[in-house]
């Protein structure tokens, strides 16, 4: 009678968000295939087509790899479409068509993504201040002083730094390989380093990580740097694409919004603490497949910015929706 | 016994300070441009400031009815593009369309309202990303009506609200018909803000949205309401600004932010609880000085980007620091 | 080995914006010792052990450790001086594995990265201590283990990090007779070990099982101190001040005890099951149970929050259905929720505010403040004077009020209404010893004017003490049903499941 009571384990649920991402990226796939075949346009069913999906939204992937870890501390990041502008600017004009300039252009953009992340970081975690504001603070302050020096193309990038968008090996895109290179070294990151379970920890349950003794700031600012540093790559990217850089491309892009839309499709919770850079991979390749699906249907340019609000508003209902927590 | 008479003492010993800084603030900036620029104390001078600063007012005080129920409603400016734009196809210069016009305008508000509130409230969308997705749909759809450029005339009768001035006017000898629109839907704001049981409402479900449920508060309702509420002072804002700056395919861009920065201002507490009517309308007049001081310092308009960011922030961390120190 | 003791805490205080939660508070801990906390809810021990955790800086005072003065900046500093909290509320995460919670913020590495298969092995022994291996698995998600379970991970998480201190904040409040057992030999055994043991309990049964010395705080001083153990009733009397009897009210007499109002048959939804249960008005109703029992999720079904999915429910005679909150005030349902400050208070709004919002929630909208009766400020103030809310005017911020008189605020917002059944969950939680008192009376007066009353309480003394009649629960099921003379141990029993007593 005073034996150990009988294991009182739940039944492992099926947990439907744990594989949404999967089954929305094979569910978009399944369309895509659909609608090629209905429209008899086999000639869409190739690897090269299927490689120029993928690297459809490389800056978008670039951008979300980083807001996965502002998401995942619980944390959220609205300056990114300003620091990608900036650092697409930035990148255009420090080169000026000098090759010479390409190594001094990468550092300092870079130098500039570590420090509005560092901001953003202590703005948040010593000021207090709601993340969604003090970024969207940083942003205004970003896009102001840099529409305050450009309000047009700047620059040009020398066409050996082109390569990064335009070279290939093989049939395979340069910047494609290093996306995914990026997100496997993310992976790696939140799998096996210390920082990486911290990062878990401190979104999901703050005070229980400062209890264990982790230095919750510290983790906060380092997702924040790197959050904006993915952004700022992202705009370096996008320099050597478009060839120069202006202030408004970010915000054109809305990299904001769909980086935050792609890593919650991904399954990573906006609260925090659930998810990884995988899910945020496939969010990714699934908007790359609507945009195709809209470009095989031939949808207006117009008609195809409504849907794309509509798609992502949706997108995280769908996710959302099931979360019980009140949301702002 | 002792208990009962203590409540009537009405000296409260720990009360914030009774009257709003952001009063002060709008009299020192006032005083600032007078110093700078005399005219501006003339009738001419400062009533063109109240015109100019109508459409902002209203949508502020519209916007704080979402900040207070704990939300953000980034979708208003495009509300108010689409107001301009939508009016402009419709009115094919027909000087009676007006009175059709503005309905139906306040109708397709009332719509997107109901849209952003069900969105937020029933499928947990948080409101920040439903409505910038609402926000990018509206631009476009603002976009494919009007073709990619603006086309079309506001009539003179729609334009009544926004430039038409009483002349003639004892002592301020001149009235424009828009201030008198701040001063009743002013008026109307703040009624239903500070002295309807649905205003009570509001604060408490952005106060604590948990225990509103629990105390039978019915969140959902009150919750639509508030972005409704919202889109249609966003409309009304519309049809003022359109009144006085004429047809543009990106009037309303900004306005948004704008509204949020003026709430700030005027102490509302960002994720709900708190706010003012009054304070915010003056939070727009400050925030409408501080640009016309701007312009009279020579600067140019993406410094307002910059200012907007950096109040943005200052403002929410001085709110928190103050109310750390209050202990809470 | 010095002579000081391991930890020793001296005149500590510590203010918090509206109460002053710990006054000259001076304890020390031994090697090899068990000293027991006593107090009641709120008497300001969960303080007292964040200061020496390093979660709050104290305003006045030392802590030192082995003689060392120390001042903790950060809980990551108590942690490495060797001291170790099993904090009340649990600090696991539920989204990660039973292995990566033990060793959250200390993950073993290897070549610069975790080394997770350490970590597995490492969880699999400690768990061994408990004899609880087979049941928890190291890679199991936390959110799929049990209460009782995750209360398991949470003691074996202060273990493993081998400290000199380990303080056990109520470590049993969600375990069974068997599982309270287990963890008893296991304070043996890191006693013999050496370890100073700070054990936080109200529960005297535990003091004269483990402790060696015993502390009592109230209302944040220390009130009594022993070397030994005394007797328990000496332990009770320092933590209530007075004695039991006329601490709580008279209970109801037979006659005051009127019809049944609310009667629930085969009520189930996915927390509960079989509940068939009777509320009459005049009754109170004491509902007692293990944490994770089921009896917050039968107080959210009664009020609609979280519903019966099936069985009936009967108010008055006539069937119901009550989907919401909205339905349950309707039909004449209040509910007091446990955790008030993210389930009841409005801070940033005023006391009168808050007291009249479940009115106004009902009335016209557009209405002003005369839209009925408790919307109106004099009968708001009326009702809030009545109910003795001690603030120095109706229009402060509810945040600057005490515990107490907020809960007081919060039982007018339910007056307003006149509600026929009130729910209470753990009414007194965080209110200081006078209020409590008040709190008592209250709930009789309420039932005295005819409302039935159920109150959820953990606190066993408190059932006993306010109850007409006592519930047990178990799993989710009724387990038992005792007249208020019943005894703590028979309570225990019917609540841990040894043996289901009907009286």
């Amino acid at each position: 009678m005073t034996d150990m009571p009988l294991p009182a384990k739940n039944p492992r649920r099926f947990r439907f968000e744990r594989h949404a991402s999967t089954i929305l990226l094979l569910a978009s796939v399944a369309l895509y295939i659909a609608l090629i075949i209905i429209m008899g346009q086999t000639r869409f069913l190739t690897l090269e087509n299927l490689v120029a999906i993928l690297s459809r939204s490389i800056t978008l992937g670039i951008t979300a790899i980083g807001q996965t870890f502002a998401i995942l501390v619980a944390s959220i990041d609205l300056s990114v479409a300003s620091v990608i502008s900036a650092s697409a600017v930035v990148t255009s004009v420090v080169m000026n068509g000098n090759p010479a300039m390409m190594m001094p252009a990468v550092l300092a953009v870079l130098a500039l993504g570590a420090v509005v992340g560092l901001l953003n970081g202590l703005v948040i975690t010593k000021l207090e201040v709601n993340p969604l504001i003090a970024t969207l603070g940083m942003s205004l302050i970003i896009q102001g002083v840099l529409s305050y020096y450009y309000n047009n193309f700047a620059g040009n990038v020398p066409v050996e730094f082109q390569i990064f968008a335009y070279g290939t090996l093989g049939i395979v895109p340069f910047s494609l390989i290093f996306m995914f290179v990026l997100a496997g070294c993310a992976w790696f990151v939140l799998r096996f380093s210390r920082f990486g379970s911290d990062v878990y920890s401190v979104g999901g349950n703050k005070d229980a990580a400062r209890l264990a003794g982790i230095k919750t700031d510290r983790v906060v600012i380092r997702a924040h740097v790197i959050c904006s540093l993915c952004a700022a790559i992202a705009g370096i990217y996008l320099a050597s694409r478009l060839r120069s850089g202006a202030p408004w491309i970010g915000a054109e892009g809305v990299y904001d919004l769909e980086s935050i839309a792609v890593v919650v499709i991904g399954g990573t919770v906006l609260a925090g603490g659930r998810g990884g850079i995988w899910g945020t991979m496939a969010g990714v390749i699934i908007f790359s497949l609507i945009d195709s699906i809209f470009n095989v249907a031939g949808v207006d340019a117009f008609v195809k910015q409504v849907l794309r609000g509509i798609i992502i508003v949706a997108a995280v209902a769908f996710y959302a929706a099931r979360s019980k927590r009140p949301v702002a | 016994m002792s208990a009962q008479s203590l409540p009537q003492a009405t000296s409260p010993t720990r009360r914030l300070p009774r009257i709003n800084p952001v009063y002060v603030l709008v009299v020192a900036l006032i005083l600032a441009i007078i110093v700078m620029n005399p005219a501006f104390g003339e009738p001419t001078g400062y009533m063109n400031f109240l015109k100019r600063v109508t459409a902002l007012a209203i949508l502020s005080a519209g916007a704080l009815y979402v900040i207070v129920s704990g939300g953000f409603d980034l979708s208003v400016g495009s509300i108010m593009t689409l107001t301009v734009i939508g009016s402009s196809m419709l009115a094919s210069n027909d000087p009676n369309s007006t009175y059709w016009i503005i309905p139906l305008m306040l109708g397709i508000g009332a719509v997107i309202g109901l849209i952003n509130g069900l969105v937020v409230s029933y499928l947990k969308v948080p409101s920040l990303i439903a409505t910038l997705g609402m926000m990018i749909t509206l631009n476009g759809v603002a976009f494919m009506w009007s073709g990619g450029a603006p086309r079309g005339y506001l009539p003179d009768t729609f334009r009544f609200f926004g430039r038409y001035n009483i002349t003639d006017v004892p002592i301020i000898s001149l009235l424009p018909i828009a201030v008198i629109c701040l001063v009743v839907f002013g008026a109307i704001l703040w009624w239903g803000m500070h002295r309807t049981n649905f205003g009570r409402m509001l604060h408490a479900v952005g106060d604590n949205q948990q225990a509103a449920r629990l105390a039978g508060v019915p969140v959902e309702r009150v919750r639509i309401s508030a972005f409704v509420v919202s889109a249609l002072t966003a409309v009304l804002a519309g049809v003022i600004l359109g009144g006085r700056a004429g047809v543009s395919v990106d009037i309303g861009s900004g306005f948004e932010l704008q509204a949020i920065t003026a709430a700030v201002i005027g102490g509302a507490q960002l994720l709900g609880g708190r706010g003012s009517v009054p304070a915010t309308i003056a939070g727009a007049l400050a925030l409408e000085a501080i640009f016309t001081l701007l312009n009279l310092l020579g600067l140019a308009q993406p410094v307002r980007l910059v200012v907007q960011g950096l109040i943005l922030i200052g403002a929410v961390a001085f709110a928190t620091y103050q109310r750390k120190r209050a202990g809470r | 080995m010095s002579d000081a003791p391991t930890i020793e805490m001296r005149g500590i205080s510590k203010s918090f914006p509206a109460v002053k939660a710990l006054r000259g508070v001076s304890f020390t801990c031994s090697r090899g010792e068990v000293h027991a906390l006593c107090g009641e809810n709120g008497a300001g021990k969960s303080t007292l052990i964040k200061i020496l955790s390093g979660v709050y800086r104290p305003d006045g005072g030392d802590v030192l450790i082995d003689g060392q003065e120390q001042h903790f900046k950060h809980p990551q500093e108590a942690l490495l001086a060797g001291i170790s909290v099993i904090y009340q509320e649990f600090s696991l995460l539920p989204e990660r594995t039973v292995a990566q919670n033990l060793f959250l913020g200390r993950e073993p590495m290897k070549n610069g990265l975790i080394d997770n298969k350490a970590m597995v092995a490492e969880t699999q022994r400690v768990l061994g201590l408990f004899g609880v291996r087979h049941r928890i698995e190291p890679e199991t998600l936390v959110a799929d283990l049990d209460v009782a379970s995750q209360q398991m991970v949470e003691i074996a998480k202060a273990i493993s990090l081998n400290a000199k201190v380990i303080v056990m904040d109520e470590p049993t409040a969600a375990l069974n007779e068997a599982e309270c057992e287990v963890l008893f030999s296991l304070v043996d055994q890191l006693r013999a070990s050496g370890t100073a043991i700070v054990y936080i309990t109200h529960r005297m049964r535990e003091v004269t099982r483990l402790a060696n010395r015993v502390t009592v705080i109230k209302d944040g001083e220390v009130t009594a101190s022993f070397d030994h153990v005394p007797a328990p009733d000496v332990i009770v009397r320092a933590m209530v001040g007075r004695d039991i009897s006329e601490y709580y009210p008279e209970p109801a007499t037979p006659s005051e005890i009127g019809p049944v109002v609310l009667s629930v048959s085969g009520g189930a939804n996915a927390a509960l099951s079989d509940i068939n249960l009777e509320l009459r008005s005049g009754e109170i109703v004491g509902f007692a149970g293990l944490q994770g029992a089921g009896r917050t999720p039968l107080a959210m079904a009664l009020f609609g929050a979280a519903p019966f999915t099936s069985g009936s429910m009967t108010l008055d005679g006539k069937a119901v259905h009550l989907t919401s909150p909205r339905d349950a005030i309707r039909a004449g349902i209040g509910m007091l929720p446990g955790d008030r400050k993210a389930q009841a208070l409005f801070l940033m709004q005023s006391v009168r505010d808050n007291g009249m919002l479940t009115a106004r929630s009902f009335a016209n909208p557009f209405g002003g403040h005369k839209a009925n009766r408790f919307t109106d400020l004099t009968g708001m103030n009326a009702l809030l004077d009545q109910m003795k809310v001690r603030a120095p005017s109706y229009e402060q911020e509810m945040r600057f009020l005490s515990g107490g008189n907020q809960q007081k605020a919060i039982v007018a917002r339910w007056l307003a209404l006149r509600p026929k059944i009130l729910i209470f969950i753990e009414p007194t939680r965080g209110i200081d010893v006078d209020a409590k008192a008040s709190i008592y009376h209250l709930m009789r007066d309420l039932a005295r004017a005819g409302t039935a009353v159920m109150m959820v309480s953990s606190d066993l003394p408190e059932i006993l003490g306010a109850s007409d009649r006592i519930v047990v629960m178990r799993e989710g099921r009724i387990a038992g049903e005792f007249s208020r003379s019943a005894t703590e141990a028979e309570l225990m029993l019917a609540a841990t499941g040894e043996t289901g007593v009907a009286a």
